[in-house]
């Protein structure tokens, strides 16, 4: 089991570095002197020069990698070049706004997604497997940020139930779990969770037929175990598959928000890179995307370990 | 045959068809935080034999005795670590031998698993024209070739020709793989476990087409089988394996009616016999086959042999004729006079 | 079709008369009884001929915009599906916008079927230190959530359609290269590849052969599941101002440009949306029938 973990983390570090050497590369392969990407259009000539040597741009690019490396490892990710603010501050920032959607859309759609998926598997067939067929196949073509947009004609333009953009009245940054602010995460979180429950209601319906299907099941059947009883050996023997799904969904959550938080003006990491897009920011482009891909590595990782930990053929493997 | 020349008979009958000389081939397995090989599957271990012109050559085990390993060395689907094969006089895979691309036409293999051994993707007349094509044998021919094939496998070129091989029998679906390796006028067909996964009935028949079609091509068999009967039914000569080693290779009749090594007498005594008279009252053997990943050191039959004494936990046993006995080898110290054994020279 | 008892292996076995059928005509019967499939070809094919046919199809000019006009509701004399924000008819605009909008959607998925196959069944066959070398490269672009990737290297590219393509290519490939790495293994550690190992076959012919029939069905089928999402991707990053530019017709740059139009024209703004919807449904459905048709196991 600790040979397992360990095995586990060592493979992670080559790939955690193989996505870093990508962000590293994405300033590369942008268009421009890479120096642009950490200076004002406007810097004076020997500014430029400064700077060229203070982050090792005249170096060779594996200096240049390990040096930037070293600066993101110790929480240096540069400074905005629209704010002028040190970028991981800013990503820290909104990576709790975004966090916080992901999270109750994940909820949401985790909860909702897998009892119709639990439902669906167990009576194949019926009005609810239809049900829970369509909507799971919708939730898996729908283009979110249409949606997003649909929600908020149908629940602020014609219903006027809840407000269509921003995170808090009069556009106050401080945010409090109360319902003024509550409101404001309805509707991109609702929209946020239809990408994990199609998903999530598919693989368990999947999950649930192929257990059914096992013989393990009729013996249970035979020695005269309630239906209930079944349903509980179906649930333990799906956990480990569908803790995976969603550990996976969660962490495109995190990194697909980006259209979603356009469209409802959430100041998360979607937002932040929606401006660092629009004003070709690089550092916080760079910055941003390496935070999220981080994140989403090591829930990887984290999802892995905890498949394992509910799994005991893994675990004895 | 356009691209094809024939190389006839070299040696004459004396000379063995396939010369198998100290062939190894370990399996490294690999585990733990880095890698590293952490044991070696000894699959086969110094296996020595001769496939005699026009004979079928038993070769029979219980599983994991490196029966199959052996199989896919001879048609070098597996290199050896060590080792050497010598086609009718000629070395495989040397500068001045025959090169594997020529060995592949003369010998041939059929595989246990009938379906798999079937692209699913192609009909059965474009599976077997597949090695002749390949060999440079034009389009036409090769499927003529095909044609004649299935219908001397016994099945209608015309029905079963287009078909393919999901919409074939088991039974059927092997005569295609044998129709295959024939394909490219092989002189040695190695069968391995060829019909074993068939039904009783079925395997009857499929039998008694590998005699006719032996007779008929003049071919050498080397048929790999753990069924006893089968091969007692289809061989000239047996080898026995165990756990990577050959313990006993003779005639067949020798083999079966006076074994010399303990493991085939206890193997011999667990097949079920129909005639009350063959009963033996020996126990038969009990306990798996130690693991071939940490065989055991000496005669690898120790630790379940009833006549096992100190010399065999640590001297290895040659395979060895006795002077009574002829082509009949044994590697057991007490086929040797001479081994040290306590019943050396007393039991056979 | 059970052997007939009784036959002796000389005897000829002769098996029920009737057509041999291919494995592809067998997957095209099931597929042409499969209603939802059927109707799903039908839809595409319509927006696919009527974008490519747009100037004779279309009722309008896809460009001409007027202030007199912006933002008429559905049903407007003339408009059948109003006007946009600029006062440029809808129904001309949409059915103009499949052009790029199935273009930037589909292209990637294509050039990604290619190089993913391609690794793939490389990695597949070669194994050992090959095959490592290009699958550990792979999971890292895996490592990304593919909108985050799509964005990444968008933003980074700067705008554009060639930029967009180039990104989702990049996307793609490392789902379709596992893909196909997979079923490669699968196959090649079957007996019949051993067989024509055997008869003396090279590499290449056994991957032209033996590998490539096996191999590009499923990948295939995967691939058309894709397009789904590539749909979706494409619009979403002209949606941010990633892909295509104004005044250009492209669905997602529509919703975009329309987002402002939801409380004059709430229906009107959000029709480039269900356009994206219907084709990327379409594809996903379409793409669960094939994959029935052909019994694909992924």
């Amino acid at each position: 089991m600790l040979q397992y973990f360990l095995k586990r983390v060592l493979y992670a570090i080559p790939i955690a570095l193989g996505v870093s050497l990508v962000c590293f590369a994405l300033v590369h392969v942008a268009p421009g002197d890479p120096l642009a990407s950490v200076l004002p259009p406007d810097a004076s000539l020997e500014m430029q020069q400064l700077m060229r040597t203070i982050y090792g741009f005249d170096r060779p690019l594996p200096v240049q990698f390990a040096l930037w490396l070293w600066r993101a490892f110790v929480g240096d990710l540069g400074v905005s070049i629209a704010t002028g603010r040190p970028v991981a501050g800013e990503v820290w920032h909104a990576f709790g706004n975004t966090f916080m959607l992901a999270a109750l859309a994940a909820a949401f759609g985790f909860l909702v997604g897998g009892l119709l998926g639990l439902l669906a598997g167990y009576y194949r067939g019926g009005w609810i497997d239809r049900t829970a067929s369509t909507l799971s196949i919708a939730g898996i073509s729908v283009p979110h940020y249409w949606l997003g947009m649909v929600m908020a004609i149908v629940f602020s333009v014609q219903l006027n139930w809840l407000p269509a953009t921003g995170a808090g009245p009069g556009g106050s940054a401080a945010w409090s779990w109360d319902w003024e602010h509550v409101r404001f995460l309805i509707l991109p979180a609702l929209t946020m969770s239809a990408i994990p429950l199609g998903i999530v209601a598919r693989s368990m319906r999947a999950l649930v037929g192929d257990i059914l299907s096992q013989e393990f099941v009729e013996a249970l059947r035979a020695k005269g175990l309630s239906e209930r009883g079944i349903f509980a050996h179906i649930l333990k023997n799906a956990a480990p598959t569908a803790l995976a799904v969603m550990g996976l969904q969660l962490g495109y959550l995190l990194g697909g928000s980006i259209l979603i938080e356009t469209v409802f003006a959430w100041p998360g990491t979607g937002f932040l890179l929606g401006n660092a897009i629009l004003q070709r920011d690089l550092p916080l482009l760079q910055g941003t995307i390496l935070v999220l891909a981080m994140f989403f590595v090591i829930l990887n990782l984290l999802v892995d370990v905890a498949q394992t930990w509910l799994d005991p053929r893994i675990k004895r493997a | 045959m356009s691209g094809q020349a024939e190389i006839g008979d070299i040696g004459g009958p004396a000379q063995p068809l396939l010369a198998v000389r100290g062939l190894y081939r370990h399996f490294p397995i690999r585990g733990g935080l880095f890698n590293r090989t952490t044991a070696v599957v000894q699959a086969v271990d110094g296996i020595d034999f001769d496939v005699h012109k026009g004979e079928t050559l038993g070769i029979v085990g219980e599983s994991g005795c490196g029966k199959s390993t052996t199989a896919r060395l001879l048609v070098r689907l597996l290199d050896p670590d060590r080792g050497e094969l010598v086609y009718d006089g000629l070395s495989v895979g040397t500068q001045d031998g025959l090169s594997l691309r020529e060995m592949r036409r003369h010998v041939q293999m059929v595989f246990q698993d009938s379906f798999a051994s079937l692209n699913p993707r192609l009909s059965i007349a474009d599976s077997i024209a597949f090695g002749p094509r390949v060999h440079g044998v034009g389009d036409g021919e090769a499927m003529a070739r095909a044609r004649d094939l299935l219908a001397r496998v016994g099945l209608a070129p015309d029905t079963f020709g287009p078909r393919y091989p999901h919409e074939l029998s088991g039974g059927q679906r092997q005569r295609v793989n044998i129709a295959r390796a024939l394909a490219l006028r092989p002189r040695l067909v190695i069968l391995d476990e060829a019909v074993s996964a068939l039904d009783k009935s079925v395997e009857a028949q499929v039998l008694n087409l590998l005699q006719d079609l032996k007779a008929e091509f003049g071919l050498t068999y080397v048929f790999i089988s753990h069924d006893l009967n089968v091969v007692r039914y289809i061989s000239d000569r047996v080898l026995v394996m165990y756990l990577g080693r050959i313990v006993e290779i003779g005639p067949v009749d020798r083999i079966y009616e006076a074994p010399r090594h303990p493991y085939t007498r206890a193997l011999l005594s667990a097949m079920p016999s129909m005639d009350p008279d063959r009963r033996t009252s020996e126990a038969p053997i009990s306990g798996d086959p130690p693991n071939p990943i940490n065989p055991p050191p000496g005669c690898r039959f120790h630790t379940r042999c009833p006549f096992a004494s100190e010399i065999c936990q640590t001297r290895v046993p040659e395979l060895a004729a006795s002077p009574l006995a002829g082509d009949h080898l044994a590697a057991c110290h007490m086929a040797d006079p001479s081994s040290g054994h306590p019943q050396a020279g007393t039991a056979v | 079709m059970t052997e007939i008892p009784g036959t002796i292996a000389g005897a000829t076995i002769e098996g029920p008369a009737g057509p041999a059928r291919g494995y592809w005509s067998n997957v095209l019967r099931r597929l042409r009884r499969d209603r939802v499939a059927v109707v799903c070809i039908v839809i595409l094919a319509l927006i696919l001929l009527a974008a490519i046919f747009a100037p004779l199809v279309a009722p309008g000019d896809p460009f001409r915009t007027s202030m007199l006009r912006r933002l008429r509701p559905i049903g407007t004399p003339g408009f059948p599906l109003g006007t946009d924000e600029l006062g440029r008819d809808m129904l001309t605009r949409l059915v103009f916008g499949g052009r790029l909008s199935l273009f930037t959607g589909i292209v990637p998925v294509i050039n990604a079927f290619v190089i993913g196959t391609f690794l793939g069944v490389f990695a597949g066959f070669s194994g050992g230190r090959t095959n490592m070398a290009i699958m550990r490269t792979i999971d890292v672009f895996y490592a990304f959530p593919s909108v985050l990737l799509a964005i990444a290297i968008s933003g980074a590219l700067g705008a554009g359609i060639f930029n967009s393509i180039v990104s989702l290519t990049i996307v793609f490939v490392p789902p379709i290269a596992r893909v196909a790495e997979s079923v490669t293994t699968q196959v090649r550690n079957l007996d019949f590849v051993d067989a024509a190992r055997a008869s003396g076959a090279g590499a290449f012919t056994i991957i032209r052969v033996h590998i490539l029939g096996n191999v590009l069905g499923p990948v295939f089928v995967y691939a058309t599941g894709l397009v789904s999402v590539s749909m979706i991707l494409a619009s979403g990053l002209s949606f941010l101002g990633l892909g295509t530019k104004p005044p250009e017709a492209e669905w997602g740059l529509m919703l975009n440009t329309l987002r402002t139009a939801i409380y004059a024209q709430p229906v009107v703004a959000a029709l480039p949306g269900a356009m994206i919807f219907t084709v990327s449904i379409c594809f996903n459905l379409f793409s669960d029938g094939l994959r029935s048709a052909m019994d694909v196991k992924l």
